[in-house]
């Protein structure tokens, strides 16, 4: 049996709103793989953007205090964490705890002040919504379970910036064969792949979207969101599959925006890959929140017949 | 026409590194001179490696369409676009590609001054 086969599972607070059809069709890709997910207890956010902007190391308390909870109370030696920007920050609060004094020192001090164990580094392993079905699932075992093949659906993937950089986080990546690639990520290609989605050639995977400056600095993002989803149209995608809700969104907000503001108008939809396995597996779109999406993607689904 | 989206690219970084004060470099790193550009932009800018994939996949696409006639300059363009969009970003505001390239806070200092504000 894998590892991932029981996982803590850290949704994060994008997961309750705008990503709540990835939490969704997350939740049920494992019901039909057999996967177990055991929410956090009483999780906390991240630390996010907003904590990390005004004092790091609190930041990397409160990952620590997820990790801390899984390990101390719920004695689980994996948390998942679909979310890139959860999954970046509790890797970096990994990172720091097992290379910097002052960070254990916050840590430590805070826990006391709150009650709880400090959590060590080391005590748990914490893995995207990617590993967990690469490494719990597989390709050969996916494709043996696919019931409604993506055939014909071409699907640029876009994984964005925070699930592979900055490198020196993620010490699992780049380790040869098997291992993800911080420069070119396939894991997501692999998967679709296997539920027989066609791939396109998309360089523009981990391209920056504008992200953290899209409420400041819309303009820049719009544009930078808008070559993306030209460029995944160049490749002749249907579909860009993401592994994010912060991406997701960013993508679908920034699509509205473009044709509004900038009068550039692209068809291409966004799904999660969540999404497109599901359907692969034979579930419904509508139990998969794809509804749920601003982009729609039924429409894609529908024509080519998956829906 | 993949000559000049390749001098484009490389204009855009040594304007990068001429707004940073720098000469840029005539070196080349395996090969090109863009990922030489690239590697001097980004010394002491973590977040500038934002953009190392795209200036790397420049040079895949430039290596492509000199072998591969079924190719198009479009992606090329596409990506070079990118590039220009994202240092352009770069250059009106700083910060871009900080928080989530090289997970760094983006407005620590005036957090600091906030606070020093708030306690004298």
């Amino acid at each position: 049996m894998s590892k991932y086969q029981k996982v803590a599972y850290y949704p994060g607070c994008a997961l309750e709103g705008t990503g709540h059809a990835y939490n969704r069709s997350t939740k049920v890709l494992g019901k039909e793989l057999g996967l177990e997910l055991d929410e956090v207890k009483n999780w906390n956010c991240c630390g996010a953007m907003e904590v990390k902007n005004v004092d790091p190391k609190v930041q990397t308390y409160l990952s620590s205090r997820v990790m801390s909870i899984a390990a101390n109370q719920m004695q689980a030696s994996v948390v998942m964490a679909p979310c890139n920007g959860c999954y970046h920050n509790l890797k970096k609060a990994e990172h720091d705890l097992a290379h910097d004094a002052d960070s254990r020192e916050v840590v430590e001090r805070i826990s006391k002040k709150a009650g709880h164990e400090t959590y060590r580094a080391g005590q748990v392993e914490t893995i995207h919504a990617l590993d967990w079905i690469k490494d719990g699932v597989g390709e050969d075992e996916l494709k043996r379970r696919v019931k409604n093949s993506l055939k014909g659906l071409k699907v640029a993937n876009y994984y964005g910036c925070m699930y592979t950089r900055p490198r020196h986080i993620f010490p699992e990546k780049d380790q040869g064969a098997g291992s993800e690639s911080t420069s070119q990520p396939h894991f997501m290609d692999d998967l679709l792949a296997a539920a027989g989605a066609e791939n396109v050639d998309f360089p523009l995977k981990t391209a920056c979207c504008g992200g953290a400056h899209t409420l400041s600095d819309s303009d820049t993002s719009t544009k930078l969101v808008l070559n993306i989803l030209r460029a995944a149209e160049a490749a002749g995608a249907d579909v860009i599959a993401t592994e994010c809700p912060t991406c997701h969104s960013g993508l679908e907000m920034h699509q509205v925006r473009a044709e509004k503001v900038l009068g550039q108008k692209t068809r291409v939809k966004m799904l999660y890959f969540t999404q497109l396995l599901g359907v692969a597996l034979g579930v419904s779109p509508r139990s998969l929140g794809v509804h749920e999406n601003v982009s729609d993607g039924l429409e894609a689904l529908r024509e080519k017949g998956l829906a | 026409m993949r000559e000049s989206l390749l001098q484009e690219a490389e204009s855009v970084l040594e304007e990068w590194l001429r707004a940073r004060g720098e000469v840029p470099t005539a070196e080349t790193s395996e090969g090109f001179r863009l990922l030489a550009l690239h590697r001097q932009g980004a010394r002491g800018v973590p977040s500038f490696n934002a953009c190392r994939e795209t200036c790397r996949e420049i040079a895949y696409h430039y290596n492509l369409l000199a072998e591969e006639s079924r190719y198009t300059e479009s992606m090329m363009a596409m990506l070079v676009e990118h590039l220009k969009l994202f240092v352009r970003g770069k250059l009106e505001v700083e910060g871009l590609g900080d928080f989530c390239c090289s997970s760094r806070p983006l407005r620590l200092e005036s957090a600091a001054q906030e606070k020093e504000k708030l306690h004298g």
